[in-house]
């Protein structure tokens, strides 16, 4: 079962390359144009939209599409169907997403590629369910237990819905990973214009599969940089998949500290070493500033906006927008931070990624913060406000 | 037999994960054994089987097969099972699960996968506990039976597993005891060639777990304990209505064989129409 794809009978499916919709809608879209042909979901505000467009198109381009019993067995079943070749993703909220912590932690240690869409919600809890928030970056950083690592990108808009749901099964096959896309209630559920890639933008990163023979593949072993060829099943490669310690072979070695040190230390070392490629930051810099905005998501609107209404008073202000979260963007921010003496973090929770940040600047400027919590987007003047006057303090938690 | 038994284990073995961890006197290499010879004599390609399995000791079997095999979180192998059938309706896709695995923590996805009724074989190994984790109390284990979790005795009423199988809609339905070889094999066969949710449940001592506590220690104890309270359903027919009311035996047999369409099949027959 290969990922075949074909740009034509997706188009034929979704209609017209551009298109007034939905954050939600897009992220299907995105997934189709991002050659998945899995889907496995359980209904939740405000990611339900996101299952609802795939039930209806998922068939029509000869995808699977199943709601599962609950969000335990949709990232089951993804990660099931990946093993067969195909590219597989869910999509869910807060509640859900937790309840998915264990088997992305099994993606990980199994090095499964897959995608799962978060729809923010506030929280905890139930909290409210169709109120915008980013209050699960920290659980997409360590929600599963023990030492990990994995890929999170966070789209700002409609058209970012697409172009990163697409990107995240390329980066998925290529780093074998659970890539997650944390978007938010607001952003899935606005309606802006999106323009679908063409055809020649369009053009999936395969999966490397060994092709020699099976007795001389070793399935865990990674032969060329740190991530191994993934046989699909049924293709007579025999592999066993475990989440236990595992050697080269894919065979249990619980009890052994060189093999467990040495697995785990290239799973996240496959990521982690890898965030110079997988840095996507945007910077507005201006020239003589001293206070900064690191953004992501949502939040980021809010933030180009202050910006805007800093640079008509004549305030220089630079922002640099996180489109890469996982893994962070240390360097980037790093640099962002040289010039400045102050950095605001506006975040719809009360304070998660602004300590990834002021942990990468390491004391160079300091890190203020504009959390806003309850359901409203921020407003661009609380962000002005905080420029001007000072932002709330991050303490360690 | 045994020269059979012998070409079996070099075809289906994964010979690196020779020896296995289980206990003396344990069954579970017995339900390994069967359900090689199951397949040999259905003459599938094992290239394309894919041997799922949760968390336990009975759900490490796939790795002892030379075959793809997904080992996967407690209680969640039929979901990832429903994942790689539905993705890939061509494999074969076994389950193997324990009583813990299947009806504590993965009641629900076991129920489902009966109702949705997508082509898997699930074989569970029920030895009344949880025996990986030091012999805890299970939804099996019978009222009364001690375990490290019940030490006073277990108060709560047990799961029959073939009938919870059989009212949430599984097509066909079998439970044997390790004891029955023969029909175990058959009753694997069964379930494989059924197009449908097919479920196999096995009795099986374990004396380390379950038996330490319940007078089972011993291996030959334990198994012959199974002998003792099981009654095949056409032993069960041939008793006179007083008897067969009086029975608190385990009834062991096929229970349940229907025809009912597959889900794969129809969801390939819904594509096709639009
Ligand atoms: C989420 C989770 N909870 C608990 C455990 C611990 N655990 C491992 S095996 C097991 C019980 C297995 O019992 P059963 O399925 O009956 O298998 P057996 O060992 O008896 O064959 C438990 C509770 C776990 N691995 N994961
Ligand atoms: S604990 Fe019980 S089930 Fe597990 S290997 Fe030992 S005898 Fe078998
Ligand atoms: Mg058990």
């Amino acid at each position: 079962m290969g990922d075949e794809f074909d740009y034509q009978r997706v188009m034929d499916i979704l209609g017209s390359r551009e298109q007034f919709t939905q954050g939600d809608v897009a992220c299907a879209y995105g997934a189709l144009l991002g050659g998945c042909t899995f889907f496995a979901g359980y209904p939740i505000t405000p990611a339900t939209e996101i299952a609802e467009s795939l039930a209806r198109l998922m068939p029509r381009i000869g995808g699977v599409c199943a709601q599962m019993e609950d969000e335990i067995a949709s990232i089951s079943a993804v990660i099931g169907a990946a093993w067969t070749g195909r590219r597989a993703m869910t999509a869910t909220s807060g509640p859900g997403f937790s309840l998915m912590q264990e088997n992305i932690g099994y993606a990980c240690m199994t090095e499964t590629p897959c995608v799962i869409i978060d729809v923010q919600r506030s929280g905890p809890s139930t909290g409210q369910p169709t109120e915008p928030a980013q209050g699960d970056m920290m659980q997409a950083r360590w929600g599963t237990h023990g030492d990990h690592a994995l890929i999170a990108l966070a789209p700002a808009s409609v058209q970012e819905c697409v172009d990163l749901t697409r990107l995240a099964f390329d980066l998925a096959e290529q780093y074998r990973t659970p890539v997650l896309v944390m978007t938010d209630g607001e952003v899935g559920h606005m309606r802006e214009k999106i323009a679908l890639p063409t055809a020649e933008q369009v053009t999936l990163r395969e999966r490397r599969r060994p092709t020699m023979p099976s007795d001389q593949f070793v399935p865990f072993r990674a032969v060329q940089g740190r991530v191994p060829e993934m046989a699909d099943f049924g293709t007579g490669y025999h592999t066993y998949v475990t989440g236990l310690t595992h050697d080269e072979r894919g065979l249990p070695a619980t009890d052994d500290a060189a093999v467990h040190t040495q697995l785990v230390a290239r799973l996240c070392g496959k990521i982690e070493d890898a965030v110079a490629e997988l840095t996507r930051v945007e910077i507005d810099n201006d020239e003589g500033a001293t206070v900064g905005l690191v953004s992501y998501g949502i939040s980021s609107r809010s933030a180009a906006g202050a910006v805007k209404l800093l640079r008509l008073q004549g305030v220089p202000v630079s922002h640099l927008r996180l489109v890469t979260v996982l893994p962070f963007p240390e360097q980037a921010v790093r640099e962002f931070a040289a010039p400045l003496e102050r950095i605001v973090v506006p975040e719809l929770n009360l304070g998660q990624i602004c300590h990834t940040v002021r942990e990468a600047v390491e004391g160079t400027a300091v890190v203020e913060k504009v959390a806003r919590i309850g359901g409203e987007i921020i407003q661009p003047a609380a962000i002005v406000r905080a420029v001007q006057e000072g932002g709330q303090p991050v303490r360690s938690g | 037999m045994f020269n059979k038994a012998e070409k079996i284990r070099e075809k289906y073995i994964r010979e690196e994960m020779w020896p296995s961890i289980f206990c003396t006197g344990c069954g579970i290499g017995n339900v390994l054994s069967y359900t090689m010879r199951a397949l040999d004599e259905l003459k599938l390609d094992i290239d394309r089987c894919v041997f799922c399995s949760g968390i336990g000791c009975s759900s490490r079997l796939p790795g002892y097969i030379e075959a793809d095999g997904l080992h996967t979180t407690h209680g969640r192998a039929i979901a990832f099972a429903t994942g790689v059938k539905l993705a890939a309706p061509d494999l074969n896709v076994v389950v193997f699960t324990g009583d813990g695995d299947l009806a504590g923590i993965g009641g629900n996805h076991f129920i489902h996968a009966a109702r949705r009724n997508a082509d898997l074989t699930v074989i569970c190994v029920n030895n009344f506990n949880y025996g990986m984790t030091g012999g805890q109390v299970s939804p099996t284990t019978p009222v009364a039976a001690v375990a490290t979790t019940a030490p006073y005795g277990n108060l709560e009423e047990p799961f029959d597993l073939c009938r919870l199988a059989i009212g949430a809609g599984a097509p066909y339905v079998a439970r044997w005891t390790v004891g029955y070889p023969y029909e175990t094999i058959e009753a694997i066969k069964n379930a494989l060639a059924k197009p449908g949710f097919a479920f196999v449940e096995l009795l099986m001592p374990c004396p380390t777990g379950y038996g330490k506590e319940n007078e089972q220690r011993e291996p030959a104890v334990a198994w012959q304990w199974y002998k003792e309270n099981t009654i095949t359903r056409g032993d069960l027919g041939r008793l006179d209505p007083e008897q067969r009311a009086a029975n608190r035996k385990i009834v062991v047999g096929t229970l349940w064989d229907v025809q009912k369409p597959e889900y794969t099949a129809r969801w390939a027959e819904f594509v096709q129409s639009l």
